[in-house]
This record gives structure tokens, sequence and C-alpha cells, in this order.
């Protein structure tokens, strides 16, 4: 990679930086064979345009694609399952494309008929990140529309968690149809109330003012029976788990309100206060669709099948069958090829399998294995065609296991919010001055007096300036952590995160790069030659290490190995133009040229002396020793990971000696570990980790937050995905959470005062339509627009504003 | 006086056709996607094809 940023090249694709200048067409350079290949596919249809609309718009290629990779897909079982919709000609279907990000994409998908003929008709749902496309089979196959998407770069994300469901995801429109209906009639019954509000009383005919109130009275029918019906099942969802939550206190006001209203219209006394209920039930109904806007193109509740392809190739008698993975069965032969999950346990039995388990134990470096060996489900193969032997169906194979834990059918339980217990005792606290006042009036004789008072008294008991704020505030934060890429599954997360104590982190996967080591020599200076020697050997062997020093290495030209020899597990041997070479780990070779633990040691000897040692470390994200300083400020840390012990020293100086270290865990110590926290130390448990072997972790954490590298589409099961290249901001989201808690509670203090006013009136039981009608608009207008005002404020100071692409 | 009750009658008339629309387009499916049919527009003189297509397909 070159450093200085003038003579870097960005791939005319996708904008990675550009190696080797060998990949170009003209002066446009590439970064892979991949994105070159996109490029020609798009200029010979026509199609580049989607370079002008945007910079380098694509997705990076670097994935090697084999021709009957969608065999499966001829396959008439899960052509069915797939395909919503088919007729004697065309069949509609829905993909979900997880690159799909910009305008190009948008404008590429929706012009694919150009690139396959078959293709009638395509539209892209930009918000669900899903491509709608009708074909006709005849021209085309489903294979045929698969292999087109993925030719331009758009790989279809097909899964067995996705399949079945029929035809792409339903959004749920009751909402809108809710807060519709509610603004019409809001609008409406205060159009027929400032009349009466402006004129005196006589001047009005008795027959209009009536229908006027007739007219008020049906309109607010739907408001109360159909847009605020989610407050009264919330309320009764509530009591029957014997809980008060603040949607209570609510429905009991809105209900008093329209009874009181209903009451005064019958006995000609007045309007009620029909047009105020109306109003707040609109305004409320607008801060919760702000705060369930949530992100529909994330899927938070995924497990181990999603991470597993739909099909694999099974060989009998010679033939290659594509199966569903579902109908594989013990003893069959399957084939598997670079960079493909292997979705059940099996015994390799021909190949060179280089597995890498990072995803699914957490050991960073690739594990070779040989014919006759185990390999267990979700290990990746990394380089060339593997067969094996399928020992245990999906169903049952180790890592399926992990689901069968209770924690995986626990169901969520209720989140105990802060704002309830607020809205609870505010409600207490204004029904005592409801109850005080009534008795002053009986006191005094007063019978009407006092059932005024206690009526309006309880109608602004309804803590609405409370939920207003919590919402308005919570979508806000939710819409500013979604541009800086961090999403979250719902808004009571936010209150979570401020009540944050310790924090659980992962190592691989998570700290490191999924992708890549670092490679260090360090050792007597060796020329040219030497390294080639070394070279020679180490290309003999395919030992993931081997590979990652010959890499680094980078020499082409090779000499002659004599008398090799490669020791399982150990290290490799040989003779290279009369020298004896030895390369492998200290106990091989007999001693280490430095003993400082630090990362995997490959140690390298010649003719029996050790002259130097290479040594492979992870290669750690960008900022996360800035953030892990940033954390230890205010939270204790702990790290636990499947990986081996080798960053021990490296781990432990970085989170500070008090904190514990764990290596080589398996999923369900992690669990138990991020249990033990809670149960034995009374731990607010925050769970960062990324792989499958975190799964368990993550859901029995009190928050679970997975990493997602870009492009990547599988997060385990969390509460949030915060992506890869914003890990390093995690603190300042958590301190921006813990703002947004104070300024909700700053507004809603604020509002109280509203509140006051409107008790001052209600006590003497003169609270008139008028002075409600006031005072509801101008307490949700000064929240909406406080709220507003200080998350946007406060993302400024978090420097949470700058959005990048 | 009595023609206050018909302009009443005459404007929630209008307002609802109005909220008529407005529920139509959301069954419509107008408001499950909004940010597609904004980038669309920029680009719509080549897309003119496509969606004809679509609509008849439909």
């Amino acid at each position: 990679m070159s450093t200085s940023k003038a003579i870097s090249l960005a791939c005319y694709h996708c904008g990675n930086d550009v190696s080797t200048k060998n990949i170009s067409i003209g002066e446009k350079a590439f970064c892979c064979s991949g994105c070159k290949m996109v490029y020609e596919i798009l200029q010979s249809k026509d199609l580049c345009n989607y370079y002008e609309l945007n910079q380098r718009p694509g997705v990076v290629q670097d994935k090697s694609k084999r021709s009957d990779k969608y065999n499966f897909l001829d396959n008439a079982d899960i052509q069915q399952k797939l395909i919503h919709f088919s007729n004697n000609e065309n069949s509609h279907v829905t993909f979900y494309l997880p690159q799909i990000h910009c305008s190009s994409c948008l404008w590429l998908l929706e012009n694919i008929h150009k690139v396959n003929e078959g293709i009638i008709s395509s539209r892209v749902n930009f918000t669900k990140k899903e491509v709608f496309i009708v074909f006709n089979h005849h021209q085309t196959s489903l294979r045929g529309v698969v292999e087109s998407l993925d030719g331009i770069g758009y790989e279809p994300y097909l899964s067995l968690n996705e399949i079945g469901n029929e035809g792409g995801s339903k959004t749920d429109r009751t909402r809108w149809y809710k807060i519709g209906i509610a603004g019409f009639c809001f609008a409406n019954i205060m159009m027929m109330s400032l009349a009466d509000y402006f004129v005196s009383e006589n001047v009005i005919d008795y027959k209009i003012e009536l229908f006027f109130k007739t007219i008020s009275l049906l309109l607010s029918l739907p408001v109360l029976f159909y847009s605020a019906t989610e407050f009264f099942t919330s309320a009764w969802y509530g009591l029957k788990n014997k809980y008060l939550n603040i949607d209570l206190p609510v429905a009991m006001a809105l209900v008093i309100t329209f009874l009181r209203s209903l009451y005064e219209i019958a006995n000609g006394a007045g309007n009620g206060y029909l047009d105020s209920m109306s109003g707040i039930v609109f305004f409320m109904l607008i801060g919760r669709w702000l705060q369930s806007r949530t992100y529909q193109t994330i899927s938070f509740d995924r497990d181990y099948k999603s991470f597993f392809p739909i099909a694999l190739n099974v060989v009998k008698d010679g033939v290659i069958i594509p199966t569903e993975i579902s109908k594989v069965k013990v003893n069959d032969v399957i084939q598997v090829y670079s960079n493909e999950i292997i979705p059940v346990d099996a015994i390799l039995s021909k190949g060179n399998a280089s597995i890498d388990y990072s995803f699914v134990s957490g050991e960073s470096l690739p594990i070779q294995v040989n014919i006759g060996e185990l390999i267990y489900a979700g290990g990746k193969q990394l380089d060339g065609l593997l067969e094996l032997v399928v020992v245990k169906e999906v169903s049952q194979s180790y890592l399926t296991n992990l689901w069968n834990n209770p924690v995986f059918n626990k169901k969520q339980p209720l989140q105990h919010s802060t704002y309830d217990t607020i809205g609870k005792y505010f409600t207490y606290a204004v029904l005592a001055i409801g109850l005080i006042a009534g008795m002053y009036w009986l006191k005094l004789g007063e019978t009407k007096l006092m059932w005024n008072a206690i009526t309006t008294v309880l109608i602004v008991a309804c803590p609405c300036a409370l939920l207003l704020s919590q919402n308005y505030t919570n979508g806000n934060i939710l819409r500013i952590f979604g541009l800086n890429k961090f999403y979250l599954r719902s808004p009571e997360i936010i209150e979570r995160l401020s009540q944050i104590t310790h924090i659980v982190l992962d190592k691989t996967g998570t700290l490191t790069q999924t992708k890549g080591s670092n490679v260090k020599y360090s050792g007597k200076v060796i020329d040219q030659t030497i390294q080639s020697d070394i070279a020679s050997l180490l290309k003999q062997s395919s030992h993931p290490a081997s590979k990652l020093v010959s890499g680094f290495l980078n020499i082409q030209n090779v000499s002659e190995v004599k008398d090799f020899k490669e020791t399982d597990g150990q290290g490799i041997e040989g003779w290279v133009n009369e020298k004896h070479i030895k390369i492998g780990s200290p106990k091989f070779v007999g001693g280490e040229y430095y003993t400082e633990k630090q990362g995997t040691k490959v140690i390298v000897s010649i003719d029996g002396i050790i002259i130097g040692e290479y040594i492979i470390s992870n290669k750690y994200r960008f900022g996360v020793s800035r953030l892990i300083q940033s954390l230890k400020k205010k939270y204790t840390l702990s790290l636990i990971s499947g990986d081996n012990d080798t960053e021990l020293t490296h781990i432990q100086d970085l989170l500070g000696k008090e904190s514990d270290v764990f290596f080589n865990q398996s999923p369900q110590q992690k669990l138990d570990y991020v249990q033990e926290l809670q149960s034995a130390h009374h731990l607010n448990v925050m769970m960062i980790g990324d792989g499958l072997n975190d799964s368990g972790a993550l859901k029995q954490s009190d928050i679970g937050i997975a990493v997602a590298d870009t492009g990547n589409n599988f997060t385990p099961s969390s509460d949030g995905v915060i992506d890869s290249s914003k890990l390093a901001n995690l603190n300042t989201f958590i301190q921006f959470a813990i703002a947004g808690k104070k300024i909700i509670l700053i507004t809603f203090s604020i509002s109280a005062i509203y509140n006051i006013i409107g008790l001052y009136f209600a006590v003497q039981g003169i609270l008139s339509p008028v002075v409600a009608a006031i005072l509801m608009p101008c307490s949700s207008i000064t929240i909406i627009a406080l709220t507003y005002g200080l998350t946007e404020w406060l993302s400024k100071y978090y420097h949470l504003k700058e959005v990048t692409k | 006086m009595s023609v206050i009750i018909i302009l009443l009658i005459v404007s929630i008339l209008i307002a609802g056709g109005f909220l008529m629309g407005f529920l139509w387009s959301v069954k419509d499916g107008q408001f499950d996607d909004q940010q597609s049919p904004a980038q669309r527009m920029l680009f719509d003189n080549e897309l003119k094809i496509n969606q004809t297509n679509l609509k008849n397909t439909k």
C-alpha cells in the first residue's frame, strides 16, 4: 500500500487502493480482476452512466467466482420457494441486495434489463435494499437472473432463513392510517371549537351549536377508538403483567377527557375538551412514528441459518446434484469450493483444507485439516475444492447445538424504563392534588365544582409531555446514530446504553480486522538470496502460516527444494541451495530468537543456527486503542476470546492490569462469563462481538452490540449493529445516549410548568376548554422544538454531524 | 345562519376527500419507500420504458 496520497490510485469501480498496475483499461485502474470484469460488462451494455452518477460507486469484487455456483437455483423445489408469483410467461421474484447504497445502484439495477434480455422490469426498494424483478422464464431462468445480478456486482443474499418468506418483507402501514385520521379529526374539531372560543355565548344559534358539537363528537370517535388504540392495548398489557407503564395514565386521561366532554355536550354545559384530546393523540402518534423508524434493512434476529448457504453440491455416483441443505443426509459426499462455508460437521476425504474458523470460534489464523479429520460446521474453506463426508446433519452439528441453550428461547423481559417510573410518580402526585382539591370543594359544599376540579385535574395529569419528549428525543437520537452507521434495534436500547457499568469485548473480528495479519521479521539481517531460499521452502507448504510469511516475503522466482518434509502442525524442513533450512514452531526448530511472547511465531534456522523469526500478529482496527483508553476511564472492561493467548501481553497492557482477559474460550464459556458478571457482580454488561461464537454472550448481556464489516451481511442476533469503521466512536455514542436521557428530563421539567399552570386552573374547577386548548399545543410545540434543538446541538458537540459516505 | 352548516359540511367533505387521498396513497405503498423515488426522479429519462413495462405487468 502506498503511503503518500498523491501516488495512491483508487479503483475506478469500488474506490479501494490499487496495489498493482496490471489491472487497468486505458487510464482506469482497478484493484482486482473482479472489479474490472464488472466494468467490462457495464461498458459492453452501454451502462457506464453508473460511473457518472457517483464516483466509484461499486462494491469490491475480489471474491473468486465459479460458473456453477448457482446450479442449485435450477432445482425446482428451491425455485418454488424463491419465486412468489408465476404465470405462463412471467415470474416475480424479490431479492435482498445488501450492496445497495447509492443512486448509481438504483439506476443500474433498474436498467438490468439491458444486461439480461429476459428481465422485463425491475424496481428497487432503497429503504429495504430489495429489488423486485419480473422476468420471462422462457428467455431466462431464476439462475440466469441471479447470475446477471452477481455479474454486475450485486450478489443476492440467499439464505435458509429468508427463504420461505413470501416475497420480501411487508411494511406496517397502520401507523400512517392512524396518524392521517387523527390529524384530520384534530384539525376539523379544532376548527369548530374556535367558533366557540372567540364568540361570546349568546350570539351563536342554538341549533348551529348543537350541530357543531355533534360533528365534533362524531369526529372524536375514530381518534379514540382507532388512532389511540395502541395506548389502550399497551396499558392493558402493562396491567396484565402487574406493571404500571406510562401508557396507563395516558389512556386513563384520554378516557376521562372523553367522558367529561361527552357529559358537557349532553348537558349543554360546554364544548368539552375533544380538540385537546385529539390533538394530543395526533402529536403522540407522530412521536411514536419518529421513534419507531428503525432500520428495516437490518435484521437483528439472525441465527446460524442465515449464515449458511441454501444448497450444497452432493456427489452421487460421480454426478453432482445440487441439494437443499436440509435434505443433506449423513454419509453424503459433498463438495465445497474456495471461500464457501461448510454447513455440516464432516470428515475431509479429498482436497487441501485450510479452514478459517474465525467467525465460529474466534481463532484468528486458519487451521489446516488433514484427510480423515473432522471439520466443524461454520468453518470457511479458503483455497481449493474439497470433498467431505457428512457426519452430522445441519440441525445436529456442533455449532447449531449452541442454539439449544435456553438463552435463545428466553422471552425478552419487560423493560422497566425510568420514564415509566417518573410517569408513575407524576400521576400519583397529580392524583393526590386532585383529591385534595376535590375534598376542599366538598367541604365547602360545592359539589359541582368538586367534580369539575377532580376531572380536569385528571385531564391535566396525563404525562403526555413526558411521553412526547421521550419519543421525539429518542427518535432523533436513533436517526443521528443511523447517520453514523450505528443501528439500534429499538429506542429502549438508548436508555439501557446509559446504564452500562461493564463492557466485555471479543478480540477476533471485533478489535481485530477479519482480513489480514501483520507479519514482522526480527532477527539477523538476511540478504535477498537467503530470503529467496526461505521463500522457496515456504512455497512447498500449504500451511496458513507458511502462506502468510510467503506472502510477506513476496518473492516470485524460487529455487529447487530437495528432501522436503512437513511435520503436521509443527513445521517444514528441506535442502535449498546446499543449505538445510528448518521453519516452524519453537519446539520444532529448537529454540527462539527473542523469547518474548507477542504473537504467533515462525522460527527459521539455517544449518542448525537460528537466524530469526517471523511474528504473525493480528491487525487491530483503526482507533481501537483510543477507544479502549476512553472506555477505561468510565467502565470496567474485560476481554474474552476464542483465540489462543499469543496476544495476551499486548491486550493486558491495552486494557490495564485489573481487567479480566481470557483466551481459548468456547461460545458456552463466553455466555457463562457474562451471566456470572450479571448475577455475582450485579453489573450491567454490554457485550461487543462479531461472530457466531459471541451469539450466546450477546444474547445474555444487557446490551449486545455486533460489529459488522462493510459488505458482510451476516451479524449475529444482537441489540445493535455498529459498522466496523465507526467502532472507534463507540464511547461517543454511549455519552450521547446518556446526554439524551438528560435532554428528556430537562424538556419534561420545562413542560411540567404548563402542567402547573393547568393545575392552577383545574384545582379551582375553572379549567375551561379554551385554556386546555391553548396549553396543549404550546406544551407540545415547546417539547418538540426543545428536544430537536438540543439533540442537534449535542450531535454537533460530539462531532456526530459530519456525515461520511 | 344555516348557510354555515352547509359550508361546514362542504369543508369537511373536501377535507375528507384529501384524507381519502392520503389513505389511498398509503395503501398503494407510496410511503413504504421514501428514498428511491427521490433518487429515481433524477434520471427518469431513460427509465420511462422501464416504468411502462412495469405497469403492463402489474
